[in-house]
This record gives structure tokens, sequence and C-alpha cells, in this order.
């Protein structure tokens, strides 16, 4: 094999409020019976990547927990294999990650005992489906030093939230800006890069020498007139979960018949840990319309354009739009739920009513499950 | 040396002739049962429940698609260093090779096997039943007895007594009189087929019998063990257990499933059933769809109607297509307008547009009245139903058929179609 992998999931993001209280972007659920990073890994798994690198740091657990056999992914293998990095002290290191390039240097033995020539580095929060032997193709052709995968965008929208590329007519990057507050650039870049691994040891530890701790900002800005960058321009569907906001929308996505073929009916498929979980079922008084409901859901009431992940309980009389329910969720009889995000493992009171506004809204109810 | 206090032994090699159409390329525990559960799950998830690690399984009917299906035995923790599942299909030796020619001849001929693990008791299970229970329990009544062999009974109508092996116990349990299938049944325990042998006694027995024709555990060991004078007791279960070993007994337990809490319960935290289960996407159900008191698989797209039925995955309900009072295996696609009733559709079927099934007056079934003997039509796997044909009750289809296997567009209640030799 000619890359390893390298996915980033350390990151917190405070944009995701009382949603990443408990979990890295990472572990986020999505679209039902995923979590943000399956998709990187099921890339990495596609590509034949076979020896990837998760590095984590924020709220790991619910993360750690996700990725705690390899084998859902085909990594269980006695060749490579899954590998989650989390700080920890050693004798020259008594820090946590202090960003991006930092987990990674503090990790360096990992890309330096390896032999493949390439390392694919991803981040854990992009919802797409990627080959990445087709990007190393480019990049290996270009005779280019780092590749960034990119994705095209319309020149007016907001990209207050992505790094922006411009580059020339044959691809090579003229420009990187990160998170601009005005820009007309119609390329961002996915947080996807390919390079060299010998480049990629020397630069990280010339960065750790110099107390610089951040890939993007710290190495790749600073390269970007000294190596060669190109653009790797992807068309197919992407987003990135970084807001309240993108995070329901990437969801509510998979509503739309073109976006769930693409994901579930077309090859590759996406993989994820197996719960052993019954079918779902719908007893007397269900009345479910557009929506995805996972396995181990019991629906007595009414659901309309949401999506429910596993193992929900839906009381009688209760209804539900325009919503997301996250795992293991109870609901009561006679409640009222829409436009909102309701946190895993809660349980909502019988005759309650929770409405969002505009943008969803993120319920946390730790009330006591049983005897209510 | 190796030593496991009680290993199992799982009989999965019958056909289960009775459930037509739907074993003609399976055996029985590899059918499909419950929206995503195969039948053998049942006994293999409570062996890991009890603590039984190691299992051996006896295959010999068409047994690719249960190979398959148990694997190393990951989906089940039965991935083990030493014991876990292991699948024994019969084999050729230097003298006497033969077929499994009856329960008690399939596990005589797996003696090595048994031995390998130097165990003190040897669990006996069919791999056609549905039920929930803790053998580890079984095993303490085993030991607290001090029996040599302890039977699962069950308490039955004593009408229905005489389809079973009946036992007449004593005060303390212990088997007095074991009749098999008996015209006049002198008790109401049935046995469940669920046998814990001490394992000096079985092996001393099936040694014994060895030459015995179609040697059976009801029929020869368990009567040899008897007039020998061997402690044999009758452990009473009590849960839910359910023979389905008929089309009616399979659709039966299949819809005991929907009630709004099941006798028999999937979604309790404690005693997981587990399966091989693919990684699949949620169930979508449309603006259109209705889906009511039903079970419905991962991975389905539910555009019609669904009604009293269990749905396994990946199956496709097209817009304005009905489905009532049915089963319908993985992968099945049900096209627009189609109307089911009462079907047992299984895997991979595609049944065209505006097709009636299931209506009609009940006749007698042309192709066997031990078979087929209810409402109920059976279309096995990967057939295909053409558009707009009309299919009555009691009917039994398999193979690709089109417009020109139907009189006037029509399967009469009763009737059948065949094809291609598969039976």
């Amino acid at each position: 094999m000619r890359a390893i992998g390298i996915i980033l999931a350390g990151g917190n993001n405070s944009k995701m409020k009382q949603l990443s209280n408990k979990r890295a972007v990472g572990a986020m659920p999505i679209a039902g019976s995923y979590r943000a990073i399956d998709f990187a890994l099921s890339n990495m798994s596609n590509s034949h990547i076979q020896k990837v690198a998760v590095l984590t740091q924020y709220n790991a657990l619910s993360l750690n927990e996700h990725l705690s056999s390899s084998k859902w992914w085909d990594f269980g293998r006695k060749q490579g294999g899954l590998f989650v990095f989390t700080p920890s002290i050693t004798a020259d290191n008594g820090f946590w990650y202090r960003g991006t390039a930092d987990a990674i240097a503090q990790n360096i033995a990992f890309l330096k005992k390896s032999h493949e020539p390439y390392v694919v580095i991803a981040s854990g929060d992009g919802i797409y489906k990627l080959d990445y032997n087709k990007v190393l193709e480019e990049h290996v052709n270009k005779q280019a030093d780092i590749t960034i995968v990119c994705k095209r965008v319309p020149s007016d929208s907001d990209k207050s939230e992505y790094g922006v590329i411009k580059t020339d007519d044959r691809g090579f990057v003229t420009d990187f800006v990160e998170k601009p507050t005005k820009s007309d650039a119609t390329l961002i870049s996915t947080g996807v890069y390919v390079i060299r691994r010998r480049l990629l040891i020397s630069l990280i530890e010339k960065a750790a020498e110099e107390e610089r701790y951040d890939f993007v900002n710290d190495i790749l800005q600073r390269q970007k007139t000294e190596k060669k960058i190109v653009a790797y321009v992807m068309d197919s569907y992407w987003k990135h979960i970084s807001t309240v906001e993108n995070y329901f929308e990437a969801n509510m996505d998979f509503l739309n018949p073109e976006v769930r073929n693409y994901f579930f009916k077309e090859y590759p498929d996406v993989y994820s840990k197996v719960d052993d979980l019954p079918p779902a079922k719908y007893n007397p008084g269900s009345n479910v319309k557009n929506s995805l409901v996972s396995s181990g859901c019991i629906i007595n009431g009414s659901i309309e354009n949401s999506i429910l992940f596993k193992q929900a309980y839906v009381g009688n009389n209760t209804v539900i739009k325009n919503s997301i329910i996250l795992n293991d969720v109870y609901i009561g009889d006679n409640v009222y739920i829409e436009n909102c995000i309701i946190e895993s493992h809660d349980t909502i009171k019988a005759n309650t009513r929770y409405v969002g506004g505009e943008k969803p809204e993120i319920i946390v109810e730790r009330n006591f499950r049983y005897g209510i | 040396m190796i030593k496991k206090e009680m290993i199992a032994m799982l009989l999965a090699g019958g056909q289960g002739s009775r459930l037509g159409v739907l074993t003609s390329k399976v055996a029985k525990p590899a059918v499909a049962f419950g929206g995503k559960y195969k039948i053998i799950d049942f006994p293999l998830s409570n062996c890991i429940n009890s603590s039984v690690d190691t299992v051996g399984v006896l295959t010999q009917y068409q047994p690719l698609r249960l190979n398959a299906h148990i694997g190393i035995g990951i989906p089940w923790d039965l991935d083990r260093n030493i014991g876990g599942v292991t699948v024994l299909p019969p084999y050729e030796k230097s003298e006497n090779t033969d077929w499994y020619t009856g329960t008690a001849n399939a596990i005589f001929q797996n003696l090595d096997y048994m031995d390998s693990y130097n165990p003190d008791y040897v669990l006996i299970l069919s791999g056609d039943h549905i039920y929930k229970m803790d053998y580890e329990i079984m095993l303490d009544y085993h030991k607290a007895n001090n029996a040599d062999v302890t039977l699962a009974v069950m308490p039955v109508p004593i009408e229905e007594a005489s389809r079973f092996g009946v036992v007449v116990a004593d005060e303390e349990n212990r088997i007095k009189e074991f009749q098999e299938k008996p015209e006049k049944p002198k008790s109401n325990l049935a046995s469940m087929g669920i046998y814990i042998f001490s394992w000096p006694v079985l092996k001393e027995a099936l040694i014994k019998l060895k030459d015995q024709p179609s040697c059976d555990f009801g029929k020869h060991v368990i009567p040899y063990c008897h007039e020998k004078g061997d402690r044999i007791f009758a452990y009473e279960f009590n849960g839910y257990w359910k023979d389905v070993g008929t089309l009616h007994s399979y659709w039966e337990a299949n819809m005991e499933l929907i009630d709004i809490v099941p006798e028999f319960n999937l979604y309790e935290e404690y005693w997981k059933i587990y399966t091989k289960s693919d990684v699949l996407p949620p169930q979508y159900i449309s603006d259109k769809a209705r889906v009511d008191r039903s079970i419905v698989g991962e991975g389905c797209e539910i555009f019609g109607t669904v009604c009293n039925s269990v749905v396994s995955a990946n199956v496709v309900v097209e817009e304005g297509a009905e489905v009532y009072d049915s089963i319908i295996m993985q992968g099945a696609v049900i096209k627009k307008g189609t109307k089911l009733h009462k079907a047992i559709v299984a895997e991979g079927v595609v049944i065209g547009e505006d097709c009636r099934v299931g209506v009609g007056e009940y006749a007698d079934s042309k192709l066997s009245t031990k078979i087929y003997n209810c409402d109920l039509a059976v279309i096995g796997e990967n057939s295909v139903i053409p558009d707009g044909v009309t299919i009555g009750k009691n009917t039994a289809i398999v193979g690709k058929t089109d417009e020109s296997d139907y009189t006037d567009g029509k399967l009469e209640s009763g009737d059948y179609i065949i094809k291609a030799g598969e039976i």
C-alpha cells in the first residue's frame, strides 16, 4: 500500500454548543446510524489504506467507545490496523495536544515506523465519500509537495468557517486564507491533505522545534509559497460539521433521496459500529411521514420530516416535526416537539412541549426514566 | 489440558420440509425470523448468554447459507481461542462413511469433537425453536438432582400433546415414563428437544446404539437410558417457546412479535439476541407511506402501506403498494399498486406492479396438503412475479415466473408454480 492515514479528531467546537459537552465532533451522530468519523474511516478503508491513526483529545470517551473495535471498518488486520492516539505523558513530553501539528508531532513515531511513501490526512468531521487513491494519483502526476482536497462553492457564499483557496489555471494554489470574513474565491479546503511521509515528518519536526503547533496556520500557511501545493477539486457531496445549524442541515440532507441513495445505495458503502438491536417497531397509532427511523425504535406517535436515531421510544399522541432525536431517547405521551435536537439518552416527560425557533434548539433533559 | 464444563451440540442439519418452498434452498435454522434474525440465532444467543462458549453446529441439508451466517461466530462472541463455534458437517471416514442418519447418529459421528473439550456435561439443542432460556439454570438443576439426563419440558394443552414426545414424571420430577408422539398422552409435559447429558452417560449410550439405524434422541437414546435405570429428570420451562416447524406456526410466531407488549420481547436489554448483521442505513418512511402495527428492518424504503406485517432489511415497498398480515424477507421488492394479504415473501423476491396476492377462497393444496394447509401465499427466494397477476390463498411459487405461467393472469387458491426443478 502506498499511503497511511491520519484522522484528526481531537478538536472541540464551541459552535456545537451543548452537543459538544459530551463528545468530540468526530463522534457526532449522523443520518440515524452513523458517526461523523465513519465517513473518513470508511473512505480510508475503501481506498485500501490499511493503517490509520485517529488522533483524539477532547472528550474522547464517546469516540473511543465507537472505535473500540477496528473490525467494523475492516481494520482488524495483522498488517496495519486502526490506532487511536490520545495524549499521554512521556519522559519527553507532558503536554496535551496543543494543536493539530503538535498532535502529529507527539505521535511522530507512527510516521517514522511506517514505510509507506505517502500520508493521507483527513479530519473526523466531514460527511463525504472520496477515493483517496484518486487524490494520490493527481498528487503524483502533478509532482506536488502537498495536495489539498477542495470543494467548489459559489463565489458569494459565506466562507467564514472555511479555509479559502485560490489557484492558477493549472490547479496550483496561489493563495490560502483561513476563515476570511469576506472572500470571492470559489474553492474551500475540505481539510483532507496528501503529503509525502518524509516531507511531513520534516515539516512537523521543524514546526515543533519552533514551538508552532497548528497544521494549517503554522505549516500550510507558511509553506504556501515555498512548496508546490495542488488543489484537488471534488465535485461530489461534502459537508462539514462545525455548527449546530450545519449539523442539523447535514442530517436533514439525508431525507433527500439523492443524498440518501448516493451514500447508502452507491458503492462503496459507509461502515459503522454494529449494535445488536431489533428492527424498528410501529405500534397502533403510529404515523410516520418523510422520516428516517433506526433500529431499536418503538413508535406510538406521529413523526414528520425527522430523523430518529437508534433506540428512540416515542409515546402515544406524541408529535415530532422537523427534529433530530439522538440515540436512546425516551419521549413520553402527549409531547410536542418541533425544530429541536434532542440530546442522546434524554428522557422527555409526558405532556411537555419543545419548540425551537428558526434555528434548531438543543434539548438536554436528564429526567429519571423509569417511574414517569 | 483443555476443560469445558459444558459444551453444546446444536442440531441444524434438518430441512424442515414443512416450511415448503421457504426451505427449498436453505436449512430451516437459516430461515429468516422477526425482521432481522435467523431461527438459529435464538439457540446460539441463548448459549452465549448462558456462558456456554463452545458450540458444535451440526449441518447437513443445504448448509451454504448457514455456514456464511455463522462464520467464525463473531456476532455471538463465539470466536474464541479455545472453544467457540465449530460447524460440523458429515465427513468421510476410513470406514462406515455415512450421512447423519438421525439426531443421535449425528452427535455420535462427532464423539471426537466432544472428547477434545473434555466436558462434564453436553447440552443437546435443536436449531429450530424460538425461545430465550438460561441453560446454566438447567445445568444447576441437573447437578442438584444428581441426574444423568435432564430434559427440558413444557406444559402444553393435552390435545396437542400427541404432537410431541411426552414425559410422565413423579413428584420429584424424575421421569417414570416416556412416550414419543403418543396417541393417548398420559401427561401434558412435552419434551422441547433440549437435553443435558452427563458426558459419560451420553458417550456410553451413543457407542452402545451406534448400529441403530436412524438413531434418534427421542426414539432411541432416551428410552435406552430410561430402560437401564439412569436418573432422568424433567426441567419444567414456563417461558415463551415456539416450534416454528410449520408455515402457520412460523407465520404466527412472527405476527406475535407485533403485539404492543409481545410475549416474546426482542426489545429487552437483558438477554439480547445476536445476529450477523451488515452495516445498513436507517429505514426511510416516505410522506405517502403508512406504517402501522409492524416491525420494519434497517435499510427499508417504504412508500406504500405496511400494516400488521414483519418486514426485514432492505425491502422496498413502492408507492400505492399495500402489505397486510405478511412476512417480507430481506431485499424483496413490492412494486407499485400491488396488494399482499397473508403472504410470506422470501429473500430477494420481486413482485411486479398491480398484483393481487392472497385473494379468493381457500382451497386445498394441489402440491401437498401436509405442508400447505392454511391461507398463506408463499413465495420462495429470488422468485419473480410478473405485473398484474392474481394469486390465490394457500399457494406456493418458486422461480422466475412470467405471464405464461398464469392462466388468464391468475393462480387459483391451492395451486402452485415450481420452476426449473426447484422444490
